[in-house]
């Protein structure tokens, strides 16, 4: 479990969409809580479309469900989780001197939940 | 019959309404309002639509403390005395509300001595610092519609974050001086993953993770005429060939521009990639005109750098402390006075600091009283020891917004709400937090 990925949070339409709708809502949380992966990276880490993972942080965990990526968008060890509460539960505080905390680009490990 | 009489009384269109949802701040919406609703948002994007049809008056008190109902007077009485008496108040957020209730905002601050900061701190902050190290080649949108003919896009996904950006202002339309619109103009795309936004380019750039600045370099040095180490390659992704073939269109453009998105921003490195952007562009004008541009997010984020500037000098993360001014990005922006546990107040508006900051800022949040100003809940509205529900900007009230480029355009709401606008109830309290800090040197 202990290779190291690059995450990517960012905005897809339907985290915008969602976003309207309220992010209490379900389908916000439902989005947000979605991590795309390369498809070569689910095979050889055993995970496939739906399955559950937990992602860890040099700063803080969270579960996921996991999908597949369209071939070619992401490159292998590069995952993709769009922007809400679990992307900034990654993040941690230090900002180093610039008001903005790494928010994109960050180090993770992913380990599948049985 | 005409298509307007077989409406019935309630249902109006509302011509020219501005959408707020993203920084484009597209004002060519048709709105079709049946009452209190929208029903229809011609020419709105899919984020637009999703933006002005979900918009409802929801059932709420206009005021809670401590998630209890209350009056809008007990609401500012509780709030301002939450002000008047921190020694060390943020405020925050504005980004999403008119430059009118921004101004008051900052107003508030300056009295309470509070730190002002925006949701820029944690979007394109950094790219604030760059605009101070190197300076901004800077021009409207309506000029890029008009005489572009190279559009760069890096570190972004407009296609799904401003899907309008292409087809009012940067890529599709027909302008002056760029008769054949979309063929007249090649369209780049550098990004780390091949978003829904690569198809529309004619050249995508897939760069390995956290090398934009590498790239952004080598482009200066290649403009510059330096020789580059063919393997660059293994390091960025972006064969040198690649480079040099870009070098030659940029320098060969002309009118070329840089959109860079928070690829740049957030990635570690931050206003350094930033700077390399700006500078790039900088460097061009050697050769023809270049330009670089932050694509913003939020619909007033611009207005709130603007109106912080131009009240305190600095766009965001100042301290009015001392009585003056003093801009310093990661000491006074809300990230940092939260994640050290220094802030022992807020005022936080139309923001969700609850629910998108990291981990130590979310936990002093929860422990410090604040008051938040949202027509919407969310995990901030939930901790907040005051929630005004107010009205939504745009579609229920009017003033003024910036566009990403720093054009101010004026909002034209759909319907009135029950509920005050941001500008009404923040003035309540900057009424009465005067009227306490009198009292407080009188006695
Ligand atoms: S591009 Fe942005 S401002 Fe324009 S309609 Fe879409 S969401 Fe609204």
């Amino acid at each position: 479990m202990d290779d190291i990925f690059i995450l990517i949070p960012g905005r897809t339409s339907r985290q915008g969409t969602t976003l309207n709708e309220g992010k209490l809502k379900a389908d916000f949380i439902e989005e947000t809580q979605t991590l795309f992966m390369c498809p070569d990276d689910m095979t050889r880490r055993g995970v496939v479309d739906g399955e559950r993972v937990r992602i860890r942080s040099e700063f803080g965990q969270v579960e996921l469900t996991c999908k597949a990526a369209k071939t070619g968008e992401l490159p292998p060890g590069l995952l993709f989780l769009p922007y809400g509460d679990p992307s900034s539960r990654l993040m941690g505080g230090e900002t180093h001197c610039t008001g903005m905390p790494d928010s994109k680009g960050m180090d993770v490990q992913l380990e599948k939940l049985l | 019959m005409s298509e307007a009489a077989v409406m019935d009384a309630e249902t109006r269109i509302v011509k020219d309404a501005t959408c707020t949802f993203c920084g484009c701040v597209c004002d060519d919406m048709e709105l079709t309002v049946v009452g209190k609703r929208i029903t229809k948002a011609k020419n709105a994007c899919v984020l637009g639509k999703a933006w002005f049809l979900n918009h409802h008056i929801e059932e709420h008190a206009v005021a809670t403390i401590e998630g209890k109902p209350a009056t809008l007077e007990e609401g500012v009485e509780r709030a301002a005395q939450i002000l008047a008496n921190a020694r060390y108040p943020i405020v925050y957020g504005l980004s999403d509300t008119t430059c009118e209730a921004q101004r008051v905002a900052v107003s508030i601050a300056d009295r309470v001595g509070a730190c002002v900061d925006t949701t820029t701190s944690v979007c394109h902050g950094p790219s604030g610092m760059a605009f101070q190290g190197v300076g901004e080649v800077t021009c409207t949108l309506g000029e890029v519609k008009n005489r572009a003919d190279l559009v760069i896009f890096w570190g972004g996904n407009p296609a799904e974050s401003h899907p309008r950006h292409w087809t009012r202002y940067s890529l599709m339309p027909k302008g002056l001086f760029v008769p054949n619109g979309r063929k007249g103009r090649t369209a780049v795309l550098v990004d780390v993953r091949k978003s829904k936004s690569a198809a529309a380019a004619d050249i995508f750039w897939q760069i390995k993770p956290r090398k934009d600045f590498e790239v952004l370099w080598a482009l200066r040095a290649l403009v510059k005429g330096v020789e580059i180490d063919p393997a660059i390659e293994q390091e960025t992704g972006i064969s040198l060939a690649q480079m040099q073939d870009l070098v030659q269109r940029m320098k060969s453009c002309k009118f070329g521009i840089i959109f860079f998105g928070m690829g740049l921003s957030m990635t570690r490195g931050k206003h350094m990639n930033v700077e390399a952007a700006l500078s790039l562009a900088r460097d061009l004008n050697d050769y023809t005109r270049f330009y670089a541009k932050p694509v913003r997010g939020h619909g007033n984020v611009t207005g709130a750098d603007n109106v912080v500037a131009w009240q305190t000098g600095y766009p965001f993360g100042v301290s009015l402390g001392r009585g003056y001014p003093r801009f310093n990005p990661g000491e006074f922006t809300t990230s940092d006075t939260l994640a050290r546990g220094e802030a022992d107040a807020g005022l936080i508006i139309a923001s969700d600091p609850a629910g998108n900051f990291s981990q130590p800022a979310r936990e002093h949040l929860k422990k410090i009283p604040y008051i938040a100003l949202d027509p919407h809940e969310s995990e901030t509205t939930r901790g907040a020891t005051v929630h005004f529900c107010t009205a939504t900007y745009g579609i229920n009230t009017p003033g003024t917004v910036y566009r990403m480029d720093d054009v101010p355009i004026p909002l034209r709401p759909a319907f009135d709400s029950p509920f005050p606008s941001d500008e009404t109830v923040l003035r309540a309290i900057e009424k009465r937090v005067r009227e306490l800090l009198r009292e407080r040197l009188t006695n």
